[in-house]
């Protein structure tokens, strides 16, 4: 158990910072002020910022910005970005069509 | 650390959240929450279709899934104070073929026999309501109350809310076993070693409760089966309904965020290579495209953007176990949800807390009892 399973862990106040409203996820238009203000609420790791804020989460799933957010919820625990988990990778590696998907058996080709 | 609680909760999950939230708001604030996981919600909680459904349920848990509905889920987001993106926006499951129109007939019975406003429609009616459906589509049954919501908003929203009012959270804190001490649950031990303990235990850890309760004496039938579920890139928005079908092939809605989110079905959920991490297999994206495009051709060029994987706590009738035990007293079950225990996830951290609290219950739980399995013979 390390210090941040304890929900009650003291990370010190909220402080505003004057760059709050910079879009950290450009897909989903999450700022830095809304990811700061969830880890004071408890968010104290990637994968429940990613499900209550939905930084990450967009089209590019988290391959622009997931660094970004590591560093900003390194710097709110006081700990090493290495002590954050890695982000899940979820496949497809790209946003594929669901027509190509459906049509698996014969490469993804559309035509029979 | 808060080893001393009057009431532990294990599982972190929908259920423990919003037990430890309603029992906060009820002033009991002495609680502490260990969850196994590194993450608050991370089991069936943030692994689920987001359904919010009535219509479809065994006639013993619909009384709760009305009971939510029609007294928690309205205002959830400003109790909360977070959107738990919640849509009332009805529900059509959907036939394509006689077969199909016999199983959504049977069902619609059994919800109408309790009170609840569902009908048969025709595939024109449900074309109606959802100009987006195929051909294929027969017949439907429609009930206009159902809705859906976002699961991991809702989890986290009660997490946050009950920390705010000073319930204790420890992640990592695999529970092994439950000790008794004169005859009633008091201890709680963990993987690591920390001995917790309260006057009233509550057990809402998903599959993992079955091993927990084994400490006790205790068991539910209920195995595993892999849920997986297709999400889609946003798209504009197209309808607000939540979906299944009488085929059982595909699940889903459109969320606020404009993705859909797609439940579908391979046939090996059953036979699932567990090895304590829920990866996708290879076909589920396949499978699930080719279910959703018969019923829904208009999203052939929307895009998957990622896929995920959950276990459900399937249980041997179909419905949770939700009781306090005779002979372990001071220890509450709540488990073995088998895929429908989000939407009921409110109401049932409600009653919850009115159990454990010894407070009269807004509804019965008496069919959810853990000693109602019985052998054939």
């Amino acid at each position: 158990m390390n210090k941040f399973d304890d929900r009650f862990a003291d990370i010190g106040e909220f402080v505003p910072q004057p760059d709050d409203d910079l879009l950290v996820c450009r897909c989903e238009e999450i700022t830095k002020g809304q990811i700061r203000h969830a880890i004071h609420d408890g968010m104290f790791t990637i994968t429940e910022l990613r499900r209550f804020t939905r930084c990450g989460m967009g089209l590019c799933q988290g391959q622009t910005c997931t660094k970004l957010i590591k560093g900003i919820l390194a710097r709110e625990l006081g700990v090493s970005p290495d002590d954050i988990e890695t982000a899940t990778a979820r496949g497809p590696m790209r946003p594929i069509e669901m027509e190509t998907l459906s049509h698996e058996k014969n490469g993804g080709s559309c035509n029979e | 650390m808060n080893k001393t609680s009057d009431v532990i909760i294990i599982g972190g999950g929908i259920i423990g959240c919003a037990t430890a939230y309603y029992l906060a708001k009820a002033g009991q604030r002495n609680v502490t929450v260990l969850e196994g996981s590194p993450f608050i919600g991370n089991g069936g909680s943030s692994r689920n279709g987001g359904g919010v459904r009535q219509s479809g349920r065994d006639p013993r848990e619909l009384p709760i899934a009305m009971w939510g509905i029609q007294t928690l889920w309205p205002t959830l987001s400003e109790e909360l104070d977070y959107d738990c993106e919640y849509h009332q926006g009805g529900n059509l499951r959907l036939g394509k073929t006689e077969e199909h129109q016999k199983i959504l007939q049977g069902l619609t019975d059994r919800a109408v026999a309790c009170g609840l406003d569902v009908t048969m429609i025709t595939g024109d009616e449900a074309r109606e309501i959802c100009p987006y459906l195929s051909d294929e589509v027969t017949c439907a049954s429609w009930c206009p109350t159902d809705g859906h919501a976002n699961p991991m908003t809702t989890t986290l929203a009660f997490y946050r809310r009950a920390r705010q009012l000073g319930v204790h959270f420890y992640t990592n804190q695999k529970v092994t076993k439950i000790q008794k001490n004169h005859g009633r649950a008091r201890k709680v031990f963990t993987e690591d070693g920390n001995v917790y303990e309260a006057d009233e235990i509550l057990l809402a850890a998903g599959l993992q409760s079955r091993d927990i309760m084994a400490s006790v004496g205790l068991d539910v039938p209920m195995v595993s089966q892999k849920c997986e579920v297709i999400v889609t890139e946003a798209e504009p928005p197209m309808f607000w309904q939540m979906l299944g079908t009488a085929g059982a092939d595909f699940y889903g809605h459109q969320t606020n965020h404009g993705s859909f989110v797609f439940g579908g079905y391979s046939g090996f959920e059953d036979y699932d290579k567990d090895d304590g991490t829920p990866i996708n297999t290879s076909q589920a994206l396949s499978v699930s495209s080719r279910a959703i495009l018969q019923y829904f051709p208009a999203l052939a060029n929307a895009k998957v953007v990622r896929n995920w994987a959950g276990w459900i706590d399937m249980c041997k009738d179909g419905v949770p176990v939700l009781s306090k035990v005779d002979e372990v007293p001071g220890l509450t079950l709540a488990c073995a949800f088998t895929g429908h225990g989000f939407g009921i996830g409110p109401a049932v951290g409600k009653l919850l807390s009115e159990l454990i609290l010894d407070e009269p219950l807004s509804v019965s739980l008496d069919a959810l009892r853990y000693d109602r399995f019985h052998s054939l013979t």
